[in-house]
């Protein structure tokens, strides 16, 4: 039984058809880069996936269980911008996630439960590279910390997929490069299963085990807007280790999550 | 140096501030003492001189009638009066206003009500709060809030509105319900614009302050205004619009001191 499950999902908005027929079995432990040209429904795919936006038709299940239409901690989700909370410090952003979950109704915590959390957030913060910024807020910091920290903020919550949608899409090349050498190990160190939207070819081969470009199959000149999008490639990449994108695989985790079988 | 470039320095910023003050007030003095050149005994434009006096009358020295010392019971009879209504109108601001932006079934419900209390010119409203409270505090403090209160919710409700969809989906993946977005992502970002919008209701609170007083008080700052208007008393009307002023400045600072203060993420990162 597949990971994730989309069965015959659609999407429209009144008469305009964004996505028809997308069918897609998701193995856990997949990294899936989703393509494609503007306007392609890939944000609209994610957003279903992430629950926010319900489908017209089909259904969307994990591990067999069909998932509720609404957001929740289950499924993380980083965007390309307003991902953290600008009156919260680094620190206060990454607990966030603890303190919600720890105290449905203040939602804070105190004492001792804040010390654990605390600790708990700091040692995230580290293993994201921000351990010296935690006083700061988001706006004194440069839009790779930010994307850092939105990831943090994200994974303190161990949800079991990740969502990114164009997530390094606003950053320059250098911190670009940074950031995915930094998702490849976390995504290896945490075992996710990460599903992200990109315009760029290159990063969704770079760090994928699995590409799918999304298009529209069939195209209506008179009536554009008769005919979403579905998958029309769907790649599996099963030699990673060639990526010359990709930083060196540490000896304990390689092979943990790499896809050698193919995930489709 | 480009007009449109050219930033005074910290001091610069001050005298060229202060330089348009010092000229009305010398331009007054010159025109008060053109007048008294002319007519000893002018009413309309009085020295500095008289205005002291005057209001050393009432600043120092105990009414006969009341036994109270006026200008400071105007004083106090006045800002406790709009720190009522501004207190109340700020409240109501912030609970209306915080769940009308957060919740859309709330603004779709509460919405278009707000909108049309807020178009009602408020002092069209002053008999029916007269007739309803009577001439006492309630109705004053009733004015200044219904004044301010609706441009207040609907500044706010906007703010918590047009934050960012994306931050709502956030804090629903980390694990929030919708009491956890409104306490933890709408509350927090609503107090440094509340801080803001209360700023600028400040100007409309004394025009609701002053009006209400004008019509129906026996004690206020604007009370006093309207009542000594009869005598021409200038050297005490001028004293109090410049004392107004005075506090109204005050007020406004030292909310926009409070706010860099308390909300210094907002005021940009120099903190």
């Amino acid at each position: 039984m597949a990971f994730l499950a989309l069965k015959n999902i659609w999407v429209e908005y009144g008469e305009k058809v964004v996505l028809e027929r997308i069918s897609l079995d998701i193995d856990e432990g997949a990294f899936v880069s989703i393509i494609g040209p503007s306007g392609a429904g890939k944000s609209s795919l994610l957003r279903v996936i992430l629950g926010q936006e319900v489908p017209t038709r089909g259904t969307i299940s994990l591990e067999g269980a069909a998932l509720p239409a609404e957001c929740g901690p289950d499924r993380g989700v980083v965007f390309q911008r307003y991902s953290v909370f600008p009156h919260l410090t680094v620190l206060g952003n990454v607990l966030l996630g603890l303190e919600f979950a720890a105290a449905p109704f203040a939602a804070r915590l105190f004492g001792s439960a804040r010390r654990a959390a605390i600790a708990e957030a700091e040692a995230m913060l580290e293993s994201v590279g921000l351990a010296d910024a935690k006083d700061l807020y988001p706006a004194q910091m440069s839009g790779g910390m930010q994307q850092r920290l939105a990831i943090a903020q994200a994974l303190i919550k161990r949800p079991r997929i990740l969502l990114l949608d164009e997530p390094f899409g606003a950053l320059d090349p250098g911190i670009r490069a940074d950031m995915h050498g930094l998702i490849t190990r976390l995504w290896r160190e945490h075992g996710l299963t990460i599903i992200m939207v990109t315009h760029d070819i290159k990063e969704a081969f770079g760090l994928g085990t699995r590409v799918l470009t999304l298009d529209k199959r069939r195209h209506d000149p008179h009536a554009p807007h008769r005919y979403g999008a579905g998958v029309v490639y769907d790649l599996a990449l099963t030699r990673k280790e060639s990526a010359h994108a990709l930083p060196p695989i540490p000896a304990e985790a390689a092979g943990i999550t790499i896809d050698t079988i193919g995930n489709n | 140096m480009r007009w449109v470039t050219a930033v005074p320095g910290r001091r610069g910023a001050f005298l060229l501030g202060a330089a348009p003050l010092l000229v009305l007030a010398l331009g007054y003095v010159i025109a008060s003492a053109a007048r008294h050149s002319g007519n000893a005994a002018d009413k309309i434009l009085p020295l500095p001189s008289a205005m002291v006096s005057a209001m050393a009358g009432l600043v120092f020295e105990q009414d006969r009638l009341s036994g109270q010392y006026l200008f400071w019971a105007d004083t106090l009879a006045s800002l406790g009066r709009l720190a009522a209504g501004l207190g109340i109108a700020t409240l109501s601001a912030l609970l209306v206003g915080l769940v009308l932006g957060a919740l859309p079934r709330v603004r779709a419900t509460l919405g278009p009500l707000v909108t049309a209390i807020a178009v009602i010119p408020p002092i069209a409203l002053l008999p029916i709060l007269f007739i309803t409270f009577g001439l006492g505090e309630t109705a004053k403090v009733a004015l200044i809030v219904i004044g301010i209160a609706p441009f207040m919710i609907r500044d706010l409700a906007g703010h918590i509105a047009a934050l960012p969809r994306e931050q709502v989906i956030k804090a629903l993946t980390l694990g929030a319900n919708s009491w956890g977005v409104v306490l933890r992502v709408a509350l927090p970002q609503a107090l440094p614009r509340l801080f803001e919008g209360l700023r600028l209701s400040l100007g409309p609170a004394w025009v609701f302050l002053i009006s209400a007083e004008a019509i129906a008080a026996d004690v206020g700052l604007g009370y006093r205004i309207f009542l000594v208007r009869r005598y021409l008393a200038m050297d005490v009307i001028i004293p109090y619009v410049a004392w107004i002023a005075l506090l109204a400045v005050a007020m406004d600072l030292a909310l926009s001191r409070s706010s860099r203060r308390l909300f210094g993420w907002a005021h940009g990162a120099a903190r």
